[in-house]
């Protein structure tokens, strides 16, 4: 772990992997860490909005020293979807599979939200062995419907709404992924379980 | 709708509702949004008698004409323009006084790219997320205003009082700002520090509320990897692909995946909303 200065307010917190990332960003929300923002990406978690940064420094050295009780398991959220995207003959090919073996292989693997990015309450969820990488398309379509299921590198990600985008489209769901007059408005929110579910279209 | 209105003739260039905006979000992914020079924002809601947490108007120069449905008190701050009611000359920074049916428009420029609209009462949309902001980026937040808009104003709070700060001075060109260096200073050569620190870089056309681009020599990579995705933060000096920097402004998106050089000293960051393309820019690290 490495902490890094950012300006005078904030301090990025670098760690291994995107696993690590997700429990320290649990660790910190579990804690009474005073930051406006605290955001988990791919190897990072900033907080951002920070009184004083080498206090906040010295105190997230201690949290790897000695494990804390870990965080309560967060709510799972199942993703009804429709595995018929654009992408799913290609995303068999590169995974040498059946597109009905994608399905199960996407279906039966227990995912987590690691972080949000690119739109609100678009999750980057992990969870795909690192072998099953994709690349993302050489050009991004000019328009993703919202809704749409899809993959680029490790990650699987939903679009919460219409937007141009490079990941492979596996499928779509209908499930409302944000909506700001919730109290919580990213239906996939980081630290969130997911689990995708075939439903027929 | 009754009461207190006002209603955009001309919304000029882009004309946005900005208050203190939304932080806390950007774990969602949510932009901080809010007023770029948030000194002229706040100094504009004291003229009024406002609270500093009221919303106003970010009007990028040239054009911006409101009708007001009944008398209220306006200020119009930040970039150094030439107000007129009813065509005649007002006051720049100090409160006006407009009559129900009388026009506001901003009318001319001295200085700066964008003025703050201050109405007693406040802009009264609806808040999203704590917030009245314009997100330009993710499009939370009223639209840019149009012609024909509608906007309800707030009761009035208190008395308008006079101005209490200098604003007659236009910046410096060069503008100076100042970067604290991090987190990915070690992602550059020791030439592009030293190219960061003597170059005078020019502010692109492409500017926005999400980032003052720069023209100007390329700062080059000690790595060239592929940076995974990070937070970013408000003033953040990036280094997209092309090599030339850009600092960003409240509209950045949440993380990025190119390298940040440094980060602008909060300070600076009211002299970025300032700047108009053309204008000259000097990064200290």
């Amino acid at each position: 772990m490495r902490c890094i200065r950012v300006g005078a307010h904030a301090l990025l917190v670098e760690v291994a992997d995107v696993a690590a990332a997700t429990a320290l960003f649990a660790v910190a929300r579990s804690r009474d860490v005073r930051a406006v923002d605290i955001v988990p990406a791919a190897r990072t978690v900033l907080f951002d909005g920070v009184p004083d940064v080498e206090s906040l420094a010295a105190e997230v050295g201690t949290w790897s020293a000695a494990p804390t009780a870990q965080p309560e398991p967060a709510e799972e959220v199942e993703v009804p979807t429709v595995y018929d995207g654009e992408d799913l003959a290609h995303v068999a090919r590169l995974w040498e599979m059946t597109q009905r073996e994608v399905v199960a292989t996407h279906t039966s693997t227990a995912m987590v939200v690691a972080f949000c990015g690119f739109a609100p309450g678009f999750a980057y969820c992990t969870g795909l062995p690192a072998r099953l990488s994709v690349s993302r398309l050489d050009a991004p379509r000019p328009k993703v419907p919202a809704g749409s299921v899809g993959l680029a590198g490790e990650f699987t990600g939903v679009y919460p709404s219409a937007s141009p985008g490079g990941w492979r489209l596996l499928g779509r769901t209908d499930l409302t992924l944000w909506d700001q007059e919730r109290e919580h408005p990213a239906t996939l929110a980081p630290g969130t379980r997911v689990r995708f579910v075939e439903v027929s279209g | 709708m009754t009461g207190r209105l006002v209603t955009v003739v001309d919304p000029g260039p882009l004309t946005t509702v900005q208050d203190r905006g939304r932080p806390g979000w950007a774990h969602l992914g949510v932009p901080r949004s809010g007023a770029l020079d948030q000194p002229a924002a706040s100094l504009g809601n004291r003229l009024v008698g406002n609270e500093e947490t009221d919303a106003v108007l970010e009007a990028m120069v040239g054009g911006l004409a409101l009708e007001v449905s009944t008398a209220m008190t306006a200020a119009v701050t930040g970039a150094h323009a030439v107000v007129e009611v009813d065509g005649r000359r007002q006051a720049f920074g100090e409160p006006v006084s407009v009559r129900g049916g009388q026009t506001l428009r901003i009318a001319g420029l001295h200085w700066g790219l964008r003025c703050y609209v201050a109405l007693a009462g406040g802009v009264d949309v609806p808040v999203v997320l704590g917030s009245r902001a314009t997100d330009t980026l993710s499009g939370i937040g009223p639209a840019p205003l149009a012609a024909g808009d509608q906007l309800p104003i707030g009761p009035p709070r208190g008395r308008p009082r006079g101005s209490d700060v200098d604003v007659s001075a236009p910046p410096p060109s060069p503008v100076t700002l100042r970067v604290g260096r991090g987190p990915r200073d070690d992602w550059f050569s020791g030439a592009a520090l030293e190219t960061l620190s003597r170059a005078t870089y020019t502010v692109s056309a492409d500017s926005n509320r999400i980032g003052l681009r720069l023209d100007g020599p390329a700062l080059e990579r000690a790595r060239v990897e592929e940076l995974p995705s990070e937070g970013i933060v408000l003033g953040a000096v990036q280094v997209p692909a092309a090599g030339t920097p850009l600092v960003f402004l409240n509209d950045h998106p949440t993380t990025g995946g190119y390298p940040v050089l440094g980060v602008v000293d909060p300070h600076d960051l009211p002299a970025c909303a300032q700047l108009s393309p053309g204008d000259r820019v000097r990064l200290r690290a």
